[in-house]
Order: structure tokens, then C-alpha cells, then sequence
């Protein structure tokens, strides 16, 4: 399984920030209305009407203010509105969307640290002559190219940021194995 | 078919879960399970439960919670399935509108979120708000005229190709695994196929978060099938909490099964439809005590997406309809024409998008996957957003299809000619003549039609997260709409045809063409996937009517007979053979008098079949044997002579038992012999120390002679699950036969090409 530690507290983190915000959504008065149509009417235009009422009054009667036929029309203009109630919750909207966009925004984070900043950091901290690419690396720009000489290289050590390391090596293995087998040699999922 | 005795099968197996070697009893990536071992584990371990549970209280709670995990994995599977659907709606919500402006009050609201509470909405511009300001609005201050529509086109486009190209970029960086549809994929690990790292943490991740930017860049695809690949990947999380589902390969696949049946279930807000779709076409071994609990899994999904209402009217899907309007017998006849064209038009995709993909395989089109997706993207919005109809998001589009048109439609499909003095009430319109709005809108559906066709056959398929199912109902409804609308102006001016005549009086209501969209879109959803029972049940939950049954009956069973006529394979089908998955149909009917002889290995002119004999091997002959060929497992036999059978022996159990003993236990040398048998063998003295290793021999394989027909093999190998299956004769064995040879032989018998069975 590419199980990078990361992976399972992100993903309960992000159920529990969404069940809280659902929890403690208040209803916002600005959260229901009614909306009527009324279509154009001898020669009155056509109109929308919103109200904030409850949904036992959501009709033409209690909507429609001010009246714009006079008494006897009212009922065949009523008759041709059509009204319905609506709720909406602004607070789970704006919480999962922010949610949504600083998940994205840290995944484009690490896409661009995994395949920009580490390997010039790598190539800085080991030097030119230790990383060899394997056959396979070259010609297209795959991250975790060097995934395979740090493994090596981490296995001795076992303290547990070096564990740490390791695990996240061995994803990265998984994850080129998987590319490998997707896009290159085309073997599953084509 | 002889069944070498239960009793040293189970005794076997006891030996096994006590003292167990590291890693055995998992397996190798792209490999099938056993799925009888994994059956009678379960058992094991449940007798195990049972029996201790007995002893003391603590014991008897812990068989308590055992029996109740199954039900706590289908609630937490049901309510992570249905918050990931609500985010992922409310999410495709707000950025399929960032294409084309941006609401200035709060920007997370989408068009319609934004224009809510704003009072200055009009009857005729119902969209129109000031807090929602288009791109060109924004940047240079014009909202009409020329250099403002090539403004918000160029934008659209940028934005288009921004999601697109993220999407993507991540998929690559981060799961390779999350791309396509993933329902052919999860059909596979279903029927006992492993893919690990298939329904992982990170392509869970990956999926939810690219399936919003695909959506939103406007692309020719849906959301339903990667939901169902997402809530397996659910499913799969929750079970590996578990040590129930987490050990047991067989089990976790029921919990997979019942994930299924919620992904559909939130897609569409249909419960009882995914839990049939997750019988009808996702599953393999559906176990009838499966059925309940993935109902129970669907209803929590439904549930906890209704609370979350992402579309703010209750409903769980964006194109729920409600309406009750009558249909006529006369009206089959257009109904089944519509099936028609939508296995004709399945028929058609298939063939095209399989041609495509195999391109895609082969050729040097593959080694840009990325270049192709913002070629493709490109492509798509240029010719989208000229058209109204293809600029919307294909959701809207189908519910402004499927919409009957009331007297408070503004859209162009409902410009008719209203009649001034009219007084009928607002659902009960009679037919009216159509007006120039809805011939603009007629040839605009066609062209978006036809665009529509062209282009899902290049998207599906694409390295990204693709579904197939929202972009076959909007060809569908768009056919049916065009039809309906034909039909209705045809009963309106021709009312005294006796066809008309006595079903459609001048001045009533006798024509929707809305239910001419729905019966469409199912006959073009059905003619793709070929499903029978659940799409019909999937679209009447999403009318709410059960009016309708009929019509979409009548449509879906025409479309899978028209597509049946050209072709067997639904389109997952179809990539399962593309991409040459160990996937025995159970839908495929053997029917060919064919033996055993015929399809077992070795053939008449091959090398003999590599055995391991009971007693007279050392270490070193298995350990050539293993690394001289690359069989998944040798059959154990009494001695070269007499070819009895004894037992069957899986090579990854061999290697791990033989490396365990050379660093475990002393006095095992290359020369050791290795036995089989209970005691050991009568050996010279000053030999080194014999291995035993019958801890890890089945010694229940399947067997079945020479003569029997392959009909029945085929069945015994899809009802059980095998791998593979031993063939003897008057006792001596003969052949083996594995289920790549099973598939091969069913490929050469249809024509098809042997070699393209790829994996074990």
C-alpha cells in the first residue's frame, strides 16, 4: 500500500474539520427564502420575489408585496405564480471550499517541491558524482528519480527521522513503479 | 471432480494459522487470491471466535463487536462516501463558474449562490446580478460587445486549460493509479485480481481532488465512475481498520462490493439503483447477506449527502424531475426508435474509443499523456463555448433537458408561442407552436450533439479521471429532446392524423418532451454499459415517478438488443479485454464441445509437467526447479514413476518456507531432502536434517480427468474462484490447466486474439 505517514491523519483531519463545520453551521437568516415567479400579466412584466418567510407561508399571497393588480385580478395572477421554498447553507459552502482549495494549494506545494526543489537540493547536499541515474530515469523528468540510492542508502541507519525517510522513499518507489506501469509501458489502465 | 478429503484439508489449514511463516497467506501484486482458502480462514477464524467466546465475558463482547464490525465498516464507509460526493459537488459548483466570472461579495459562491439573496434579479435576465461580474466586467469594464466576448473566450479557455493541465500534473506526480474510470479496474479486483495500491490512501486523495478540476475544465466526462472508484478506495481504508477484513482478501471484497453500491448510490441519489448496479455489473461473488448491508451503505451515503445539500433544494442530484404528465402507446414507437439509436450509438462508441485506446496503447500517442490532455482540453473548449448548450456544464445541460417548460421558462427551448388570453395553470400547458427560439435551439442541439459524440470518444480513456455516464445521457437527451420537440410540433399542426386523433386533442397537453430526453438519455446510457435492471431503476428514482417505467423499459431493452446485435461487450467489458485483465465473465456463455485434453498443459510436444516429488528432492533440485521456470505453483506427486497426486504447492510459499528454513532451522544444507509427507523419509545415516513442509502443501487441489468437458471446467473455475485445476487420468497425473489457459481457450474459440491475456 503507498502508505506515506501523511496520508491517513490528512485524511481524518479533513473529515473531522468537515463534520464540525456541518456541526456548527447556525442558521443564517440569509439562508432561506422564498422565491416566487410571477409571468408577465396583461400588462404587468414578469417579476421575481424573494422573501425570508417560513415555509408555511411560502405562497403567492405572503410573498408578492407590493401587489401589483388591483383586488379581483389577484387571484388569476396568483394562480399563474409559481412560488417554492429554498435553504441553503452558506457556512458548509464556504467551509468546503476553502477546505478544498488549501488541500489543492498544499498538493501543488509538494508537486512543486517534489519535482523542482529536491533534486537541486539533493544534487547540492550529495554532490554530482553520487547520483547515477538508472537507465530507465533518463530522457523524461521523473521525480523520485534518486528514490532508489537514498533507499540504499537510509537502510543502513535506524533512528526514526531516517524511518521516516525511509517510508517516504519506499512511496516513492511504489509511486514510480506505478507510473512505470501506467504511462509507460502501458499495462494497466490504458 | 474428485475433492482429495475435507479433513486433512482442514487439518492442514489449522497447522497453517498457527505457526505462520512471515508473509504467508498474502499475496503478489497482480495476481488472483485463492478464494476457497480465503472462504475457509474466515470460517476458521470465525469457529475460533465462537468458541472463545464462551469462556468468559470479555470474550463473549469480542465476538459481539466481531459480529458487528461488518455494520460499523458500512456506516463509516456510507458517511465518507457521502461527505467526499457533497465536496466534490459543491466544489464542480463554484469552479465550473470560475471560468466565467467571479462573485465579488464572497468568493466562494458560484453564479447561483452569488445572485441568491440579490434583489435585483429580473423575470427575463434571471442570472444577471451586480455582485456576479464576469471576467471581461472585471478586467476591462465591458460586459457586451465584441472585445468582451473574445475576453471572457480567452479566459474560459486559460481557465479551462489550467485545471486541466493541474489535473493531470497530479495524477502523475502523485497516483498514476487515479486516472480513468476506474469501474473495469474495480470489476477486476472484484473477481479476485490484486492491484495494489489501486484503492490507496493517496489515489483516494488524488481522485476526489482531480475529479473537481477535470469537471469544472469543461472536458466531455462525468463523475460517476471515478465516485465508485473513490468509494471503494473508502471501503478499502475503513476495512483495513478492521483485522476481520484487513487479513481476509475474500472478505474485504464484500466490503468493496457494498462501497460500490454507495458511490452509485451518492452519484446519482438513487440507493436501491447502486446497490443493482453494484450486482449487476461491479461485483462478482454477491453473497445474498452482502446485499443488505450495501443497502444499508447506500442509504447512509444518501443520507449524509442530502444533509450536506449541495444543491440547495434537498435534492441529491442536480436533474431531478418531478413531474407527472401522462404518456401515450402511440408515443412507444418514438420511445423505441430512441432505443435504437442509442445501441447504434453505443455500438458506435465502443468500437471508436476501444480503436482509440489501443492507438493510445501502442503507438507513440501514449508518450505524451499529458500534451494530449491539453490538446484535448483545448479542443473541447474552443468549440464549447460558442455553443450555449455545450458551454454549461453537462449536468445543467441534462436538467434543462429533462425540465418540462412551464409558463416561467426563459430559456430558449421553451420560447412557444404563448397564447395572450391563455388562463390555464402553470403545469397544465397545452401544446403550443414553437416559436424562433426553439428552432435556434433545435440546430444548436444538433451541432452540440454531434460534437458531443465526436469528442467522448477521445476523452474517455484520457489520464485523468473520466466517467462515462454523464456524458452518454446528454447525448441521449439531447437526441430525445430534438425528438420530442419534433413529435409535439408534429401532434400540433397535424392533430386530425389518425395517429393524433385520438389521443391529442387541439388545446390539450399531450406531448413532454422532457420524458422524450429521459427515455433518450437511458437508451444511450444503456446501449454503452449495457445494464438492464439497474438503469431503469437508477432513472426512476431520478424522476421520483413510477409513471415512466414503461417508456424506459421499452428503450433500455431495445438499445441492448440493438447493441447486442453488434457486439457481446459493454464498454467495461471491452477495456477489461483492452487491457488483458484475468476477468472471467460470468455473462459469457461456453458453449463449445471442447475437453479437458484439449486446453491443459503440457500440450502434445512441450516439456513435461515440472513436479515436486514427496520424499526424494533435496533443497537444491526445488531451488533450481523455482528459479529454472516461472510457474505460480507445482503439483506434489508420490514419485516420478507413479504419478499420484498428493498435493499442490504455490511457489511464493516455497520460496519463503525454504528461505525461512536456511535461516531458522540448523542443519539445513543445499543437500537436505525435502518431504511432504507426515513423518519422514528412511534416510542413510549421516544425512543432513530433512525439511518438512507440509505446513505448506494444499493437500485438496482441484482435479478434474481428461474427458471432462470444457463447458463444465469453465464453470467450476468461474463458481469457485480457482486458479488453477489439475487434470489426472485413472488416478495418474496428467496436465494442469490455469485460468490464463481457461481465458486464452474462450479468446481462441471467439476469435479473438489469444495473446492479449496478459496477466495470471
Amino acid at each position: 500500500m503507498a502508505a506515506r505517514g501523511g496520508g491517513r491523519p490528512r485524511l481524518c483531519s479533513l473529515l473531522l474539520l468537515l463534520l464540525a463545520a456541518l456541526g456548527a453551521e447556525a442558521k443564517n437568516s440569509e439562508d432561506v427564502r422564498c422565491k416566487c415567479i410571477c409571468p408577465p400579466y396583461k400588462d404587468h412584466s414578469g417579476r421575481i420575489y424573494n422573501k425570508n418567510v417560513s415555509q408555511k407561508d411560502c405562497d403567492c399571497l405572503h410573498v408578492v408585496e407590493p401587489m401589483p393588480v388591483p383586488g379581483p385580478d389577484v387571484e388569476a395572477y396568483c394562480l399563474r405564480c409559481e412560488c417554492k421554498y429554498e435553504e441553503r447553507s452558506s457556512v458548509t459552502i464556504k467551509v468546503t471550499i476553502i477546505i478544498y482549495l488549501s488541500i489543492l494549494g498544499l498538493l501543488l506545494l509538494y508537486m512543486v517541491y517534489l519535482t523542482l526543489v529536491e533534486p537541486i537540493l539533493k544534487r547540492r547536499l550529495f554532490g554530482h558524482s553520487q547520483l547515477i541515474q538508472s537507465d530507465e530515469d533518463i530522457g523524461d523528468h521523473q521525480p523520485f528519480a534518486n528514490a532508489h540510492d537514498v533507499l540504499a542508502r537510509s537502510r543502513s541507519r535506524a533512528n526514526v527521522l531516517n524511518k521516516v525517510e525511509y517510508a517516504q522513499q519506499r512511496w516513492k518507489l511504489q509511486v514510480q513503479e506505478q507510473r512505470k506501469s501506467v504511462f509507460d509501458r502501458h499495462v494497466v489502465l490504458s | 471432480m474428485v475433492n482429495a478429503g475435507d479433513m486433512n484439508g482442514s487439518g492442514n489449514l489449522m497447522d497453517f494459522l498457527d505457526e505462520p511463516f512471515p508473509d504467508v497467506g498474502t499475496y503478489e501484486d497482480f495476481h488472483t487470491i485463492d478464494w476457497l482458502r480465503e472462504k475457509s480462514r474466515d470460517t476458521d477464524r470465525h469457529r475460533k471466535i465462537t468458541s472463545k467466546s464462551k469462556e468468559s465475558i470479555w470474550e463473549f463482547i469480542k465476538s459481539l463487536l466481531d459480529a458487528w464490525s461488518g455494520w460499523v465498516v458500512m456506516l463509516l464507509i456510507g458517511l465518507l462516501a457521502g461527505t467526499l460526493a457533497g465536496v466534490i459537488d459543491l466544489a464542480v459548483d463554484w469552479m465550473t463558474d470560475l471560468k466565467e466570472g467571479v462573485c465579488l461579495s464572497a468568493f466562494w459562491y458560484s453564479h447561483e449562490q452569488c445572485c441568491w439573496t440579490s434583489n435585483e434579479t429580473t423575470f427575463d435576465d434571471r442570472d444577471k446580478c451586480p455582485q456576479w461580474q464576469k471576467w471581461s466586467e472585471l478586467l476591462v469594464n465591458q460586459s457586451e460587445g465584441a472585445s468582451a466576448y473574445i475576453l471572457n473566450y480567452f479566459l474560459y479557455i486559460m481557465w479551462a486549460l489550467c485545471f486541466a493541465f493541474l489535473a493531470v500534473s497530479l495524477v502523475r506526480v502523485f497516483a498514476p493509479y487515479a486516472c480513468g474510470s476506474g469501474i473495469p479496474e474495480i470489476k477486476t479486483i472484484l473477481s479476485g485480481f490484486i492491484i495494489r495500491g489501486y484503492l490507496g490512501k493517496w489515489t483516494l486523495l488524488i481522485k476526489t481532488v482531480t475529479l473537481v478540476l477535470v469537471v469544472s475544465s469543461g472536458l466531455s466526462l462525468g463523475k460517476e465512475g471515478p465516485l465508485v472508484h473513490v468509494a471503494c478506495c473508502c471501503g478499502n481504508f475503513f476495512s483495513s481498520l478492521f483485522s476481520k477484513y484487513s487479513k481476509n482478501e475474500g472478505k474485504r471484497r464484500e466490503v468493496l462490493s457494498a462501497a460500490a453500491a454507495a458511490g452509485v448510490s451518492v452519484a446519482f441519489g438513487a440507493p436501491i439503483g447502486g446497490v443493482l448496479f453494484s450486482l449487476e455489473e461491479v461485483s462478482y461473488y454477491f453473497p445474498l447477506k452482502t446485499l443488505w448491508r450495501s443497502f444499508f451503505a447506500a442509504l447512509v451515503a444518501a443520507f449524509t449527502l442530502r444533509s450536506i445539500n449541495p444543491f440547495g433544494n434537498s435534492r441529491l442530484v442536480l436533474f431531478y424531475v418531478e413531474y407527472h404528465t401522462p404518456w401515450y402507446m402511440a408515443e412507444l414507437f418514438p420511445f423505441i426508435l430512441l432505443g435504437v439509436f442509442g445501441g447504434l450509438w453505443g455500438t458506435l462508441f465502443i468500437r471508436c474509443n476501444i480503436a482509440w485506446c489501443r492507438r493510445r496503447k501502442t503507438t507513440r500517442l501514449g508518450k505524451y499523456p499529458v500534451l494530449e490532455v491539453i490538446v484535448i482540453t483545448a479542443i473541447t473548449a474552443v468549440i464549447a463555448y460558442p455553443n450555449p448548450y455545450t458551454r454549461r456544464s453537462t449536468s445543467e445541460l441534462i436538467s434543462e433537458l429533462f425540465n418540462d417548460c412551464g409558463a416561467l421558462e426563459s430559456s430558449q427551448l421553451c420560447d412557444y408561442i404563448n397564447d395572450p388570453n391563455m388562463t390555464r395553470p402553470v403545469d397544465d400547458i397545452p401544446d403550443r407552436p414553437a416559436g424562433p427560439g426553439v428552432y435556434t435551439a433545435m440546430w444548436q442541439l444538433a451541432l452540440a450533439l454531434v460534437f458531443k459524440i465526436v469528442i467522448t470518444i477521445f476523452t474517455f480513456g484520457m489520464k485523468i479521471p473520466s466517467g462515462l455516464f454523464i456524458p452518454s445521457m446528454a447525448v441521449g437527451a439531447m437526441a430525445g429532446r430534438m425528438v420530442g420537440i419534433g413529435v409535439e410540433q408534429l401532434a400540433y399542426h397535424h392533430h386530425d392524423w389518425i395517429i393524433f386523433r385520438n389521443w391529442c386533442r387541439p388545446g390539450a397537453d399531450c406531448v413532454t418532451p422532457g420524458l422524450y430526453a429521459m427515455v433518450g438519455a437511458a437508451a444511450c446510457l444503456g446501449g454503452v454499459t449495457r445494464m438492464t435492471v439497474s438503469l431503469v431503476v437508477i432513472m426512476f428514482e431520478l424522476t421520483g415517478g413510477l409513471e415512466y417505467i414503461v417508456p424506459l423499459m421499452a428503450a433500455a431493452v431495445t438499445s441492448k438488443w440493438v447493441a447486442d446485435a453488434f457486439g457481446k461487450e459493454g464498454i467495461y467489458e471491452a477495456h477489461i479485454h483492452l487491457n488483458g485483465y484475468p476477468f472471467l465473465d460470468v455473462k459469457d456463455e461456453f458453449t463449445h464441445r471442447t475437453l479437458a485434453t484439449d486446453v491443459m498443459r503440457p500440450r502434445r510436444g512441450e516439456a513435461p509437467l515440472s513436479v515436486l516429488t514427496q520424499d526424494s528432492m533435496t533443497v537444491e533440485d526445488v531451488e533450481t526447479l523455482i528459479k529454472e521456470t516461472d510457474y505460480n505453483g507445482f503439483p506434489v506427486v508420490v514419485s516420478k514413476d507413479s504419478e499420484r497426486l498428493i498435493g499442490f504447492a504455490q511457489r511464493r510459499e516455497l520460496i519463503l518456507a525454504i528461505k525461512n528454513a536456511r535461516q531458522r532451522q540448523d542443519g539445513v544444507v543445499s543437500n537436505s531432502i525435502v518431504y511432504f509427507t507426515e513423518d519422514p523419509p528412511e534416510l542413510p545415516p549421516n544425512s543432513p536434517h530433512p525439511l518438512k513442509l507440509r505446513r505448506i502443501l494444499n493437500l485438496s487441489p482441484f482435479t478434474v480427468t481428461d474427458h471432462t468437458p470444457m463447458e463444465t471446467v469453465v464453470d467450476i473455475f468461474r463458481k469457485l474462484g480457482l486458479r488453477q485445476c489439475l487434470v489426472t487420468r485413472s488416478g495418474r497425473l496428467l496436465g494442469i490447466i490455469t485460468k490464463k489457459d481457461v481465458l486464452r481457450h474462450m479468446a481462441q474459440m471467439a476469435n479473438q486474439d489469444p495473446e492479449s491475456i496478459m496477466f495470471n
